[in-house]
């Protein structure tokens, strides 16, 4: 029988968690409660004594300090209305794996497979509730309809003898026989695209016709009748192709052939592969120029990338996305792309400890008022959901978040943008070979270790909420349990110190089939047994064994001879690992169910089978004007500027992240004299006996997009190395990681702007290509994601073109790293770098709505002159503070050094590197690329100016005592005197209660 | 020759920051072993070789049946393999020892919920006091001044007035069962860290300077022995110049952290009385 424990807190202890939802409730959907109290319950459906039950509810169940319970009676009183809010089956449930776990230490019995323990929040609503007012509070805010179900009880109808019926959520199998299916595709193309379509397949006509052809080959039928296969495809194998050759793991619009004309010019240009013709070809040519000095180790190849760090290690950087997840789920999308990204960076090379998380986040205005279109969550939603995720996610795998940035675009209401990046540090060598490098083996078994298998993210892309029904496990949407994961990690790491496995990788999008699939590359072939996988629940068809996304999975390669210590040491550690089978070199991708052959495809077709896309582009600029706008009154356009969106404070969001478990974050996202100024980038010492620093920082801008995405992309990448030259990192040891996202840029009935979005593809490339090159930074990973649209009815919304480029370098000694505050009255205020007539795209002109035509322009060549003399002033010592120029420009980039700091700052415009003629309001907010404002003790002038001949370094004023920013115009007038505290005040204000 | 002192810190099932704890440890001189509890609980490592247990920080079981309550679970229920030794044994024998034992955030949430601090009258079996959702109910990294109790009976902070450290917890607000059990705590000293204002002058329970609300500002409490000690800042997470935040702008920093003090302090304490 299934029991129902109910803990609260005891009446007078202070409802924390009941408050803040009471709080969010008001503000997201404006309903005023009296209060809101909460409870835990847990339905615990096993065959337990009721001494049994009673001892886990006063023990791990519940604190006696604050706690009551109750066991198949209610402990609820005092409410309006009552709700209560459980998964729905099939979910990732973390308490009540949990809870499983501490009754089995009381009874010292495991539970049955069919037994579990599944946990509930009820929340008690007092105020001005009714039944319809708690429906909305519950289905706007309190819980997600595709991954959690509710009851709503008002008080007059709650029976204060028994509470709410016992409800145990346990996937329902059905009736539904485990079998195979076979597939025939000896039929029309309509047809073929109607099993693409059925079967959320995603693949085109010409791709099933290749497929189609294939099984029809005569020497193919012979060959599958010899291993006991028929002449029609069966469901895993069509799953498998389809997985393979999707546009998340193949790629197929970085490898699509594009016929790119430039309107402009008159250019044509055949580009096979924007991925070979640019990203890899950047790597390849700045490898080639740097000889002995290349830093790369692993790029493309892996998981993530990996460069040399020092001599003894090296370090690994991946930046992923999750954003359809998020869009639909945004706490488990971005808690699961978090732990997701985890493991690719633990996965590269044989391993990697994991050192630091990045996030950067693109939202539309939590603020935002206006109708929503159908299906989509505010963005105040999203924007809780997500952070709350990656909070989960990251702190309780004590990986530091140590730099991110949130970005406002109302076009991202359409989708949501949510990037994960972790770097992580391996031994340069592990028993003799490179930690870099792996290899399988022939022979190898193919262990699968971490969690089990059940229906989650099975053709998650392509979810619908249709198909969701009471008792249907859910697919698309996954919660992610970073304990499992971590336990997983623990083990691991000691598994690959004793040299127990010779090839690791990550069970991420395609599940088994790709991680097995692409591991098994280095033999030609394996064999599988899909009926051994461990499951979550019963019922679960072969195919789905073979693609499933379930979290917290890694497949390693064991050496036979290596397996029972393997096995042995897993179990210790509470780990579970399974045998599937082995690497083998038949050439041939081959699974068993229960014995039986069910796919029998080729490597080489399964891997190269796929054909090329045909994309055409064509790029006619924007046609823009430069507005005219009045002189603006200075120091409320200052503070209007520090209060925008973009600008202002992420206190409230960066400090729920733990920015310094570890112990190695040596800048700290947060810095000045009261610990809240904005950092440029993080620096972090991962060795506790070495000063060397591992230094990363990002570049994101997609409002310069809307001008030219070549521009938008030169200037990620400037923005990206000047935050990282900021904080001391070295511009001579630096790789990037280019992460796309973009609408779908194939011209089709639903893209027919199609040709004017993949030009912008195009540009964004070309510029990534130049400027890498021109900055010799290698980019050693990345991943597109190209689908960012909204559609449904006559409603299209699509994202701004966003390339987030992120750095990881190196700093020698983090003892010289440099803060983005102003340290001390006297010091020398020098703006490094010329000013230009670039308004376009700035934050600026959104304050007036407007665009602008010019965009920033990024001179190379320039900007590396004055990165390495900003490194060689760091390692003399000569710079107090350095704070990079971006979004508000000059006048924001002084705002947050003075109050950061805690001091005024003097500023002549009269000083400025600048054409002439320029308006006080160009000079103050044009954002121009390339720009640092650093401070400088009058004693270091000359050293340090020194080091900047013949560059644009000029001395515009200085710090002072008097805690105010003032402004002197371009004719010498006084323009502006603004206390210091109001202008953070004006910075703070925004997200202070996020 | 001077013995060497040997530390242990537990791993494994959510520990997080079992690294640079064992990393303080050996800063002050001790010999630092990282455990995972699997090894515990296989019998090949145990509690009574070491002078020194430190329950780190980090998400023990997620957290998710109240913080360190399935944690706690474990430890008193789990069997070592092959002996009638129970881990709780382990560590009631090395309390009885006259051992050092200190938890660090989740590490103080553990012992708080074993019934390992406060322990009035030397109970080391009974929860008295708990650590619970921050009143802001969130979750906060942020650097706190710390007073110390001179007259605690403290063996870690002796000879220290105030620290500033970082708290990082979601449930760090301390409770206690009655009114006696905090009279009792203040009486005799047990409250040996409070939460500050910058001078280190007074306790102060307004946010953020009490990041959480705790009653009587309370950050940390040891038992009456002074032996085992229970913080929700974080110590290992300020050894040297460079974490402090705002080390680039206070140049007259210590190169040691003062966090590492702490480690020291039970160092000195096991050579000169354990040894």
């Amino acid at each position: 029988m299934a029991w129902r424990i109910i803990v609260g807190l005891k009446d007078n202890v202070r409802d924390a968690r009941g408050e803040r939802v009471k709080r969010e409730i008001r503000e997201h959907l404006g309903v005023a409660l009296r209060s809101v109290r909460t409870m835990d319950v847990y339905t615990v459906d096993a065959d337990l004594t009721a001494q049994e039950v009673a001892a886990a509810a006063a023990g791990p169940f519940s604190d006696p300090v604050i706690q009551d319970y109750a066991i198949n009676q209610p402990l609820a009183h005092d409410f309006d209305v009552l709700i209560e809010v459980g998964f729905r089956p099939g979910v990732t449930d973390n308490s009540g794996r949990t809870a499983r776990e501490a009754i089995q230490y009381i009874t010292g019995r495991p539970f049955a497979a069919s037994e579990a323990v599944y946990t509930s929040v009820q929340y008690l609503l007092s105020g001005a509730v009714d039944v319809a007012v708690a429906e909305r509070i519950v289905s706007g805010f309190l819980a997600n309809g595709l991954i959690q179900r509710w009851s709503i009880v008002p008080a007059n109808e709650f029976d204060r003898e028994r509470g709410l019926p016992v409800v145990v959520p346990k996937v329902d199998v059905g009736s539904h026989q485990v079998a195979i299916r076979e597939i025939d595709l000896n039929v029309s193309d309509s047809k073929l695209l109607q099993i693409s379509k059925d079967g959320m397949l995603a693949l085109t006509l010409e791709e099933m016709k290749i497929i189609q052809g294939y099984v029809a080959d005569p020497q193919v039928q012979a060959n599958r009748k010899e291993v006991g296969l028929g002449a029609m495809l069966t469901d895993c194998e069509l799953e498998a192709l389809a997985q393979t050759w999707s546009e998340h793991c193949k790629h197929k619009i970085f490898a699509a052939a594009i016929d790119y004309e430039d309107t402009t010019t008159g250019e044509k240009q055949f580009i096979d592969s924007l991925f070979k013709s640019y990203i890899m070809r950047a790597t390849r040519d700045i490898r080639a120029q740097a000889g002995d000095n290349d830093i790369c180790l692993s790029v493309f190849k892996d998981n993530a990338g990996v460069i040399r760090f020092t001599d003894d290690w090296s370090i690994v950087f991946k930046v992923e996305t999750h954003n359809s997840p998020s869009a639909l789920d945004p706490y488990g999308g971005a808690l699961t792309g978090i732990v997701g990204v985890n493991r690719d960076a633990f996965g590269t090379g044989m391993g990697a400890r994991l050192m630091f998380n990045t996030d950067v986040f693109c939202f539309a205005s939590p603020f935002y008022d206006k109708p929503l279109p159908p299906r989509l969550l505010h963005p105040r939603r999203i924007f809780d959901g997500v952070v709350e995720g990656v909070e989960h996610g990251g702190n309780k795998s004590g990986i530091p978040t140590v730099n991110g940035s949130l970005v406002f675009d109302e076009r991202f209401a359409g989708k949501p943008l949510v990037y994960c990046g972790t770097g992580s540090i391996m031994p340069a060598e592990l028993n003799g070979h490179p930690c870099h490098e792996k290899q399988a083996l022939t022979g190898d078994r193919i262990v699968m270790v971490g969690g089990r298998i059940g229906k989650d993210g099975i053709h998650g892309a392509t979810f619908s909420s249709e198909e969701l029904h009471e008792g249907s496990p859910v697919t698309a949407v996954q919660i992610g349990d970073p304990i499992t994961q971590r336990r997983m990690f623990d083990f691991l790491i000691i598994a690959r110190d004793r040299g127990l496995y010779n090839s690791i990788t990550d069970n991420g999008a395609g599940g088994l089939s790709s991680s097995v699939g692409e591991m098994a590359e280095d033999t030609n072939g394996f064999e599988m047994h899909l009926d051994r996988a461990p499951l979550k629940y019963d019922g679960l068809q072969p195919w789905e064994i073979l693609i499933s996304e379930a979290q917290e999975r890694m497949t390693v390669a064991v050496p036979p001879d290596m397996l029972s210590e393997f096995m042995t040491l897993a179990a210790e550690m509470d780990v579970e690992a399974t045998d599937l089978g082995q690497f083998t070199d038949s050439g041939y991708y081959h699974c068993l169910y229960q014995g039986k052959t069910v796919t029998w495809l080729p490597m080489e077709f399964l891997h190269n089978g796929v054909p090329q896309l045909q994309i055409p582009a064509r790029w006619v600029p924007p046609q823009t004007d430069e507005p005219q706008l009045p002189s603006p009154d200075i120091d409320s356009t200052i503070k209007q500027l520090l209060g925008s969106l973009n600008i202002c404070s992420k206190e409230s969001v960066v400090r729920r992240y733990d920015h310094e478990v570890q112990a190695g974050t040596v800048v700290k996202p947060l810095t000045g004299i009261a610990n809240d100024g904005p950092s440029d980038a993080a620096v972090v010492r991962p060795l506790a006996d070495r000063f060397d620093g591992v230094v990363t920082a990002h570049g994101i801008c997609p409002r310069f997009s809307d001008l030219d995405t070549y521009h938008m992309t030169a200037n990620a990448i400037d923005e990206a190395l000047r935050n990282y030259v900021s904080v001391g990192g070295n511009i001579d040891h630096v790789a990037g990681l280019d992460n796309f996202c973009w609408c779908d840029p194939v011209k089709s009935e639903k893209t027919p702007d199609g040709e004017y979005k993949a030009a912008q593809l195009v540009r964004s490339n070309l510029a990534l290509y130049e400027y890498c090159l021109a900055f010799g930074v290698p980019l050693i990973s990345g991943k597109d994601s190209m689908k960012n649209d909204y559609q449904i009815g006559d409603t299209k919304i699509s994202i701004p073109p966003t390339l987030l480029f992120s750095v990881i370098g190196k700093i020698d000694d983090v003892r010289q790293a440099t803060t983005m505050d102003a340290k001390r009255a006297g010091d020398l205020v020098y703006l490094l770098g010329r000013t230009e007539d670039e308004l376009g795209g700035s934050e600026y002109y959104a304050l007036h709505g407007e665009l602008g035509a010019n965009v920033p322009k990024v001179d190379a060549q320039s900007a590396m002159n004055r990165y390495r003399s900003v490194n060689a002033a760091q390692k003399q010592g000569l710079i107090a503070s350095c704070h990079d120029l971006s979004d508000g420009g000059l006048a924001v980039a002084v705002a947050e050094t003075a109050f950061a700091g805690g001091f005024g700052i003097a500023v002549s415009l009269t000083k400025l590197d600048a054409p002439q003629g320029l308006s006080d309001a160009t000079l103050l907010f044009s954002e121009s690329a390339s720009r640092l404002l650093v401070t400088v003790r009058p004693e270091h002038q000359a050293a340090f100016e020194s080091l900047f001949t013949g560059q644009s370094c000029r001395c515009i004023c200085e710090v002072t005592a008097f805690n105010e920013l003032r402004i002197t115009s371009s004719n010498g007038n006084p323009l502006a005197v603004s206390p210091i505290d109001d202008l953070k005040t004006a910075w703070q204000a925004p997200l202070k209660e996020m | 020759m001077a013995k060497t002192v040997k530390a242990v810190v537990i791993a494994g099932n959510g520990t997080n920051c079992e690294r640079e704890v064992a990393t303080a440890c050996k800063l002050a001189g001790a010999e630092c072993h990282i455990v995972h509890i699997a090894e515990l609980l296989a019998g090949r490592a145990r509690l009574d070789d070491y002078h020194f247990l430190n329950l780190a920080g980090g998400f023990l079981d997620g957290d998710d049946l109240g913080s360190a309550r399935a944690g706690a679970n474990r430890l008193n229920q789990a069997t070592v393999l092959n002996s009638q030794d129970s881990l709780a044994d382990q560590v009631q024998r090395f309390i009885a020892d006259g051992k050092l034992i200190m938890g660090v955030c989740n590490g103080f949430q553990l012992m708080t919920k074993m019934g390992l601090l406060p322990a009035l009258d030397r109970d080391y079996h009974s929860q008295s006091a708990t650590l619970t959702f921050n009143d802001g109910g969130r979750f906060e990294d942020r650097w706190c001044y710390l007073k110390i109790d001179p007259a605690s009976p403290c063996i870690f902070t002796r000879g220290l007035d105030g620290i500033y450290l970082p708290v990082r917890h979601g449930e760090g607000k301390f409770m206690v069962q009655d009114d006696m059990t905090l009279e009792q705590i203040e009486a005799r000293h047990l409250a040996v860290v409070k939460y500050c204002d910058p001078d280190y002058q007074s306790p102060v329970m307004e946010y953020p300077m009490n990041p959480n609300g705790s009653v009587a500002a309370i950050a940390g409490v040891c038992d009456e022995s002074g032996r085992l000690f229970g913080l929700m800042p974080h110590p290992e997470a300020y050894l040297h110049r460079t974490h402090h935040p705002r080390w680039t702008r206070e140049p007259d920093l210590p190169e040691e952290g003062m966090g590492l003090w702490l480690y020291k302090n039970a160092v000195n304490y096991i050579r000169e009385e354990l040894l």
